[in-house]
């Protein structure tokens, strides 16, 4: 049975890239083992002779030209929700120091 | 509560010039403003939705023909892109979010003559079953405001319910168009996987995700999901539609094979569920269909199946929200890795979080294999069942839910009991065969859905068995 301790919570919560408060790496920790208890019944399911399913059409490598398309959309028109540009492009922090 | 005329119906009058596209408008908006209190809405798109009307009431009276849903209002689950108003998935993360283009099933439905008028409340990025995990509010359900309407579509679910528009739009991952509508007594169609483009749709999981309608009645679901059926360049999953497309005579249903799920019928189910379950099998019977029971034993494991795929699929979609394109963003607060981890925890709400924190779990190295791909495997398992109950009978048949709706808080401190309300609906994604949840009367007053299962593309027959189920079950 696997119990999250708040080091395993800390470690996952630093791997999805969330600063968690105490307070909720506390109630996670048990939340989350509950529900990964509940999903370890899978452990003893056979599933011998079977593969696993990634997706269920049966459509594979679904291919298209590669070239340019035109939808219509101006740069500008998709940078209008960034939190901040410079010349037309995203601006973010320094990310090599 | 405002009712309304089928589809068909209205389109026809508005293109015969009878109705104008402005009057269905100003009744969708006035029953918007009037049932407030439920807060089944974010927020109209009332401006944009008066300009289409009149552009619409216009090229109707210089003779043009506008299309199968002329003038129609719609409603669409908060997590469609649409313009008119920002598509925030009910999530603090995207609140302000202004679109820069539609979704494909918005485009489709607006080609047609349809006008958006409202986005619905949601499970902030559908991640729920209540919409109490809405980043924003709770909706009330309209039989009973003291419950939930279901989710996560539970926003869209209450807008048919309460008659603020014919229909809404809903997406299905585990349940979430099925739930809602048979909590509120609608209509709700899972359509095949691919049926439907979910591109400009916010991803969730993206392997279970389906478009999906919730509306009145049956002939409505068909109608809305005819026009909004075609492959699309822009969603790779897409499948063709049926040549004879989804709109038919209801079906006759004498010697149709119908199979109840036995796993479905167990231990769980609320008795008055059962009851109403019951009463409905025994009227499709009396009109003919042939009604066997039938097991599927790895049904049970659809759940335990679901909570490590989904998650896991939405710690991959949900990694895009950084703060750093789009949404909200915590800047003030030192360097890049800082920004993207403040901005999440205060952007995402904790179911969010939990399913990232799963996700991220059962995908990691040691993991992987336990968890992540067992839960594959075991997914082929439940497939194959299904195939082999294909092979005996045309569909399954079941409750839509093991309860009605249940009260506001009553699983708020219980994530896992909060799960197990999509006990019944979520093995259907993990197969991607279509599900219909049609209303099957009342328990101790509150509303039942059936479920009806087909095999995968048998939408436009599920659709027609489903119509006539409908008419007997009334």
């Amino acid at each position: 049975m696997t119990k999250l301790t708040r080091d395993d919570v800390l470690k996952l919560a630093s791997l999805a890239r969330i600063s968690l408060s105490d307070a909720e790496v506390s109630e996670f920790s048990d939340e989350l083992s509950a529900i990964l208890q509940y999903v370890e019944q899978l452990s003893r399911v056979d599933v011998a002779g079977l593969a696993p399913t990634n997706q269920v059409t049966g459509l594979t490598n679904v291919m298209r030209a590669d070239e340019v398309i035109d939808y219509g959309y101006a740069p500008l028109d998709l940078l209008q929700n960034a939190p901040a540009t410079e010349a037309n492009q995203l601006k973010v922090k320094r990310m090599i120091g | 509560m405002a009712t309304w005329e089928p589809i068909a119906e209205l389109a026809a009058k508005v293109q015969a010039g009878e109705l104008s596209a402005r009057d269905l408008v100003e009744r969708s908006l006035r029953a918007i403003a009037e049932q407030a209190s439920f807060q089944a809405i974010i927020a109209p798109t009332a401006e944009r939705a008066r300009q289409r009307a009149a552009t619409i009431d216009q090229r109707v009276a210089a003779g043009e023909s506008v299309g199968r849903l002329a003038g129609v209002p719609f409603i669409a689950k908060d997590n469609f892109l649409v313009f008119g108003a920002d598509t925030t998935a009910a999530s603090n993360i995207l609140r302000g979010f202004d679109a820069p283009y539609q979704s494909a099933a918005i485009e489709r439905l607006e080609a047609e003559g349809a006008i958006c008028v409202a986005k619905a409340n949601l499970d902030a990025f559908a991640h729920g079953s209540s919409t109490e995990n809405s980043d924003f509010f709770t909706t009330k359900n309209p039989v009973d405001p003291t419950r939930v309407p279901g989710g996560s579509s539970g926003g869209s679910a209450a807008s048919v319910a309460l008659g603020l528009a014919p229909f809404a739009l809903g997406t299905d991952t585990g349940g979430s168009i099925r739930l809602p509508a048979s909590f509120c007594g609608t209509v709700g169609y899972k359509p095949t996987y691919g049926l439907i483009s979910r591109s400009g749709v916010v991803a969730m999981a993206s392997s279970t995700d389906v478009v999906g309608p919730l509306t009145r009645t049956v002939a409505d679901a068909a109608l809305v999901v005819d026009v909004m059926a075609a492959q699309d360049a822009l969603d790779s999953t897409t499948i063709p539609r049926d040549e004879q497309g989804y709109v038919g005579p209801a079906a006759d249903l004498t010697g149709k094979k119908i199979g109840v799920i036995k796993e479905y019928m167990g231990e769980g189910l609320q008795p008055a569920v059962r009851a109403q379950i019951e009463a409905a099998v025994q009227k499709l019977k009396d009109a003919g269909a042939e009604i066997t029971e039938l097991s599927l034993p790895s049904l049970p494991l659809g759940l335990a199946v679901y909570y490590i795929i989904c998650p896991a699929e939405v710690s991959s979609n949900l990694s895009r929200y950084d703060g750093q394109r789009y949404g909200l963003s915590v800047t003030d607060v030192g360097d890049l890795n800082a920004s993207y981890t403040e901005t999440r925890e205060r952007g995402f709400g904790k179911e969010s979080k939990r399913r990232i924190m799963i996700g991220t779990y059962v995908l990691s190295s040691g993991y992987y294999d336990a968890y992540y791909r067992k839960a594959q495997t075991v997914r082929t398992k439940l497939i194959n069942e299904f195939a082999a109950a294909f092979e005996q009978v045309n569909f399954l048949l079941g409750p839509t839910a093991p309860m009605t709706a249940f009260k506001i808080g009553a699983n708020a401190d219980d994530p896992l009991q909060m799960y197990l309300t999509d006990i019944m609906t979520v093995a259907v994604n993990l197969a991607g065969v279509p599900a219909i949840s049609i209303p099957a009367g009342l328990a101790e007053g509150l509303p039942v859905g059936l479920q009806l299962i087909a095999q995968q593309r048998a939408d436009r027959e599920l659709l027609a068995t489903a119509a006539a189920a409908e008419g007997i079950l009334a």
